[in-house]
């Protein structure tokens, strides 16, 4: 079930007002392409990633990490596992400001 | 020769740093680790703090502590798309001493908190993060660290390392958690003059209101939606359950926006300035998802040990209850000698008879039948609305033919009964 939302602000007007300090190395792996390519029609970490992250380019999974909250849904809401999930390193990654 | 401390504390957040500042207060030496560059930069909550768990660690710390307003008010909106029935606590009492609870910002609160278990004679170090508990013969010796020549020793490791609770994972503790265990939970905090602020939430100074949205906040799916008041600021956000969220595919910062568009919220929030975008995930497995909390020489706290619950918006108030139990139990083995998982269990036993195990285990069935059954939200909510306009529509319609209405509006006789079943069930996992 599709349930339509509007489309609302750009993933990147919200990201802008986020600190980050990004690490020279990605904290998350997909660990095979060819399981996104191949068992994986929805692709639904595009979706749910609150920092839309994950981003499909036609073969290949791109992943911004640079922009990651470090809330681990990837991780758990991979249906294949298929995400290797790490912290960044100390002192790297989402800074919060506020909240 | 490697360092080593009586006790290491992974992660200072409330759950890590309350059981720190114990220890170092009853002279112990803790070692508090942070990953993030400074304690708050990594925490996310909807805001609610409250007084008593956190003031049976530090008496009248409100007085000094970055808190925001002081909540007098409670709602709770059961929303439809057009409409919301609304229910409100309001209560004087809470804007005296002794106060039920504050809003906070994490990011400013778990600083101050952090500096005051410092202040104790914890040692506090910031930008290291815990890869693994080191493991000898079964037993938790001490953890490695990112940093170079990073293995640290302790008597006792305590994993306040947060809802994604890598370290238990890895110890076997847990398996790793289902989609259905865990809310992904987006905020903004969004800048609005503190006048304002009062005048549109009917405040006086220092005095703050919640909302709880449920319903058409998150189009059916198992959460909740908030509006929090800070001092000059408000924190919304929504959180629902990531398999619903999958399920539906719903984008969580477009469900943001849905509630933030909101006919019925948008007065609220209008003429507000963004500030920060957050998510967090919010463990909400409840009960049957906390996994074993004790092992030889270490102890699982917090989040990590997923002490949330979900159905009061309770979660560091439990992260603290069980930091500062955490410490009484290691405070018990040092003078015992005796690290053991044996030993430490007396950890487990105290949380379960306090009201942290206790609330935890009256919703155990809640969180998967609401999850299971979302038909309270979609249909249930939006009938309460259809009900309450008729029944406080003036239309020339005598109130006995709107009773009637209502009633023929719930459905057939079979669909009544499963409605009665449905509340039966609800009060059940609730009672």
């Amino acid at each position: 079930m599709m349930k339509e939302l509007p489309k609302g602000q750009s993933i990147e007007e919200k990201q802008y007002l986020v600190r980050f300090k990004a690490d020279t190395e990605s904290h998350l792996h997909v660990l095979d392409t060819d399981v996104c390519a191949t068992k994986c029609p929805d692709k639904l970490c595009t979706i749910f990633c609150p920092a839309e992250v994950y981003k499909w380019e036609e073969v290949r999974m791109h992943v911004g990490y640079e922009g990651c909250h470090e809330c681990g849904s990837c991780r758990i809401g991979c249906p294949h596992e298929n995400i290797k999930w790490v912290y960044p390193k100390g002192g790297h990654g989402i800074i919060f400001r506020l909240g | 020769m490697a360092e080593k401390f009586d006790v290491i504390v992974v992660g200072a957040g409330p759950a890590g740093t309350s059981c720190a500042y114990t220890l170092a207060k009853a002279g112990v030496n803790v070692l508090l680790l942070e990953r993030g560059e400074y304690p708050g930069s990594k925490n996310v909550m909807g805001g609610v703090l409250y007084r008593k768990m956190m003031e049976d660690i530090i008496p009248g710390f409100y007085k000094e502590a970055p808190v925001e307003r002081l909540i007098v008010e409670q709602r709770f909106m059961l929303l439809d798309e057009k409409s919301a029935v609304t229910f409100s606590y309001k209560g004087l009492e809470w804007g005296e001493e002794p106060y039920n609870n504050f809003t906070v910002l994490r990011a400013k609160f778990d600083q101050w908190f952090a500096e005051k278990a410092v202040q104790q004679g914890a040692l506090l170090v910031n930008e290291t993060v815990v890869t693994e508990c080191l493991v000898e013969n079964g037993k938790v010796i001490g953890v490695r660290t990112d940093r170079p020549d990073g293995d640290l020793f302790a008597d006792v490791v305590v994993l306040a390392d947060g809802v994604n609770s890598l370290l238990a994972k890895s110890l076997g503790f847990h398996k790793e958690f289902r989609p259905d265990e865990v809310a992904l939970a987006v905020m903004e905090v969004l800048k609005l003059d503190r006048k304002i602020i009062e005048d549109r939430f009917s405040l006086e100074q220092d005095q703050g209101c919640t909302f709880e949205i449920f319903g058409d906040a998150t189009k059916g799916i198992l959460g909740t939606a908030w509006l929090y008041t800070n001092k000059d600021s408000l924190n919304i956000g929504v959180g629902a359950m990531l398999s619903g969220l999958i399920k539906n595919k719903i984008k969580p910062h477009q469900l943001l926006d849905y509630v933030k568009k909101h006919p019925i919220i948008r007065p609220y929030i209008q003429g507000t300035e963004q500030q920060e975008y957050l998510a967090h995930l919010i463990p909400e497995g409840g009960y049957r998802s906390i996994p074993k909390v004790v092992g030889d020489g270490v102890i699982v706290v917090g989040d990590a040990a997923q002490l949330v619950n979900a159905i009061h918006r309770e979660g560091s108030n439990m992260a603290m209850t069980s930091g500062v139990l955490a410490a009484e139990a290691i405070l018990e083995a040092k003078a015992a000698g005796d690290f053991s998982a044996s030993m430490l269990d007396s950890y487990r036993q105290r949380l379960m008879d306090s009201f942290v195990g206790q609330d935890m285990k009256k919703y155990k069935d809640a969180t998967h039948h609401f999850e299971k059954y979302p038909h309270y939200f979609e249909k249930y909510i939006p009938l309460m609305n259809r009900a309450a306009s008729q029944m406080f529509t003036v239309d020339g319609s005598s109130k006995w033919e709107k009773q009637k209405k209502i009633w023929r509006e719930l459905g057939s006789a079979k669909e009544k009964w499963k409605m009665a079943r449905d509340l039966m069930q609800a009060w059940r996992v609730m009672k």
